[in-house]
């Protein structure tokens, strides 16, 4: 009987409760991404200001960790490499990824399922694991080295992970391995979400397959692209496993990462926890600035 | 086309071959460029029980990455579910809030994570690998997503029956959200074993490493037996293989809900 006599008043706890039920669902979640991420952050960037050797830190120049960093050859080669594997690295593999996803979308396309899974299988490869399978594939005495050498391209094993150039590329190749299907699975995903019959309409009205994909695919799948630039771009630059288990950074520094050079200043050696955070966070403020432009030059093509 | 795609196909499996074929080959072997199963496995084993302690890293990426799925998918899923199904604008505002989230850098936290973790004396502990990665943005949005689809309908018939709002998410939307449930199973198992840089950091013992570390350890050395290594690649990639095998589909569905 009281219900039916106080239905507004009940109504309205009932929807204050309900919030409330909501807010305690997201505690939990939201408290450890406060905790675990963004407050480590703000300390990353007080810690950047101070300076000094292990624990023993104090704010004397503020500035004098940025300063540093410019002045730093490592460091300025590891910023360099890392935008060298962002600029030829991830349009490589986001372009093939789209290609592989457009032609996996065909319906006329037989042995869909096993060429899906032999792409994506890299993906399930743990990362120290495909680092070390392609040190061992171009070590001197790898692979690569004996069937040039049977094929009589080569007289001697080339140390490919010796060479400045060459390691970087085979970095390159290995990355361009590892995450490719993973892209690709995306496109595809996304390409679900289009009507197949647009496609058909274009063949129907002759439009060649090079057509079809810059006109159709491209336009149609811009959202899921700009997710995997944006992903990609932020999984660069934090690039570590790579650089520590395929070259170890070497020959001499050339082709080690930023990450890995934290990771040098801040456990390897004497810590300097300071400058270390200081280089953690210029990454911070690049993936924040390179996402930014992403979304902008997304927005654009509207 | 079909040229095409079997090159590609053929270049993305060759090296796992590779690996499988030398895991059962003389180090000697290898390096000739053999591509043929050979009769060391068993060698290869032992040579690799005597160097390291497998079962114990394998144990321990197992106890990690199972205990913080598990964490994970509870904390992220709960959140999601919280986000939109009682989403008013103070929520969302706390979402796009998270979502930033997506955009800070592991690696640019790690000095202060480890600083924090060290002295709470955490380190070389369960707690230690779970509590960086137990919440992300990621998986929080993709719960949020697919609890889009979750019918209002259910809710409001479940509310009549008496449930309460814990109730009905734990037996209610779990169990409809199955796939969603895999995929995010899925993603978050291999970025969890596969975690390098945060064990390595916060694992200093021996008894408290993982088989990622326990594999680049292997190559420490000036000599490489490459058939040990490959034996023990393999092993380090078999669990997170055969969970991808195992939910495929699911994962693909989930990731379609996710894209959406």
């Amino acid at each position: 009987m009281s219900q039916v006599k106080e239905p507004k008043k009940r109504k309205m706890s009932l929807e204050r409760r309900h919030n409330l039920t909501g807010w305690v669902f997201l505690t939990p979640a939201t408290l450890m991404i406060a905790v675990m991420s963004f407050w480590p952050m703000i300390q990353a960037f007080i810690l950047s200001l101070q300076t000094g050797k292990a624990n023993n830190l104090s704010f004397g120049d503020p500035l004098a960790n940025y300063v540093r960093m410019f002045r730093d050859n490592v460091f300025t080669t590891s910023l360099g490499n890392t935008f060298l594997y962002l600029i030829i690295q991830v349009p490589i593999m986001l372009i093939l990824a789209l290609i592989l996803a457009s032609m996996l979308n065909n319906k006329d396309l037989r042995c869909k399922g096993l060429f899906r899974t032999a792409i994506f299988l890299p993906c399930a490869t743990s990362l120290v694991s495909y680092a070390i399978i392609f040190r061992s594939l171009f070590s001197v005495d790898g692979f690569v080295n004996t069937v040039l050498i049977n094929l009589g391209i080569l007289n001697t094993g080339y140390n490919f992970l010796g060479h400045a150039t060459s390691a970087k590329i085979i970095i390159i190749i290995a990355l361009v391995w590892r995450w490719t299907g993973y892209n690709m699975v995306f496109y595809l995903s996304g390409l679900q979400n289009i009507e197949y019959s647009v496609y058909e309409a274009a063949k129907i009205d002759g439009a060649s397959p090079m057509q079809t994909f810059f006109r159709i695919t491209v336009p149609l799948l811009k959202p899921t692209i700009l997710l995997t630039a944006i992903m990609s771009t932020n999984g660069t630059l934090q690039l570590f496993d790579e650089s520590v288990n395929l070259t170890k950074g070497g020959p001499a520094n050339a082709t080690i990462t930023m990450s890995h050079y934290i990771y040098n200043m801040s456990f390897k050696y004497v810590p300097t926890f300071g400058y270390a955070a200081a280089m953690s966070f210029l990454i911070f403020i690049l993936v924040a600035v390179l996402a930014f432009i992403q979304m902008k030059v997304g927005d654009k093509r509207d | 086309m079909y040229v095409f795609l079997t090159i590609v196909s053929v270049i993305s499996v060759f090296p796992l071959y590779w690996m499988l074929i030398s895991a059962t080959n003389k180090s000697i072997d290898v390096s000739r460029g053999t591509m043929l199963p050979g009769l060391a496995l068993i060698d290869n084993w032992k040579s690799l029980l005597s160097q390291q302690d497998v079962a114990r890293a394998m144990i321990n990426s197992f106890k990690y990455s199972i205990i913080l799925t598990l964490c994970a998918l509870v904390i992220c899923s709960l959140a999601g579910y919280g986000f939109e199904i009682y989403h008013d604008k103070g929520k969302d505002a706390v979402m796009s809030i998270l979502l930033l989230g997506m955009m800070v850098p592991f690696v640019a936290t790690l000095v202060p994570l480890f600083r924090m973790f060290s002295a709470a004396k955490l380190l070389n502990t369960t707690v230690a690998f779970i509590l960086p990665t137990i919440s992300t943005p990621f998986l929080i949005m993709m719960f949020r997503q697919s609890a889009r689809s979750f019918p209002h309908d259910i809710i409001e018939a479940a509310r009549i029956d008496g449930l309460n709002e814990i109730q009905i998410f734990f037996r209610m939307f779990i169990p409809t959200m199955r796939s969603t449930y895999a995929a995010a199973m899925t993603i978050t198992f291999m970025n969890a074993w596969n975690n390098y840089l945060w064990p390595k950091v916060i694992m200093t013992t021996d008894e408290s490493m993982t088989m990622p570390m326990l594999v680049a350890n292997l190559t420490e050395g000036y000599v490489t037996d490459y058939g040990v290594l490959m034996l023990a690649v393999l092993l380090c990639s078999l669990p997170t293989i055969i969970i991808f095998f195992l939910l495929q589909k699911s994962f693909a569905e989930g990731i379609t809900g996710a894209v959406k």
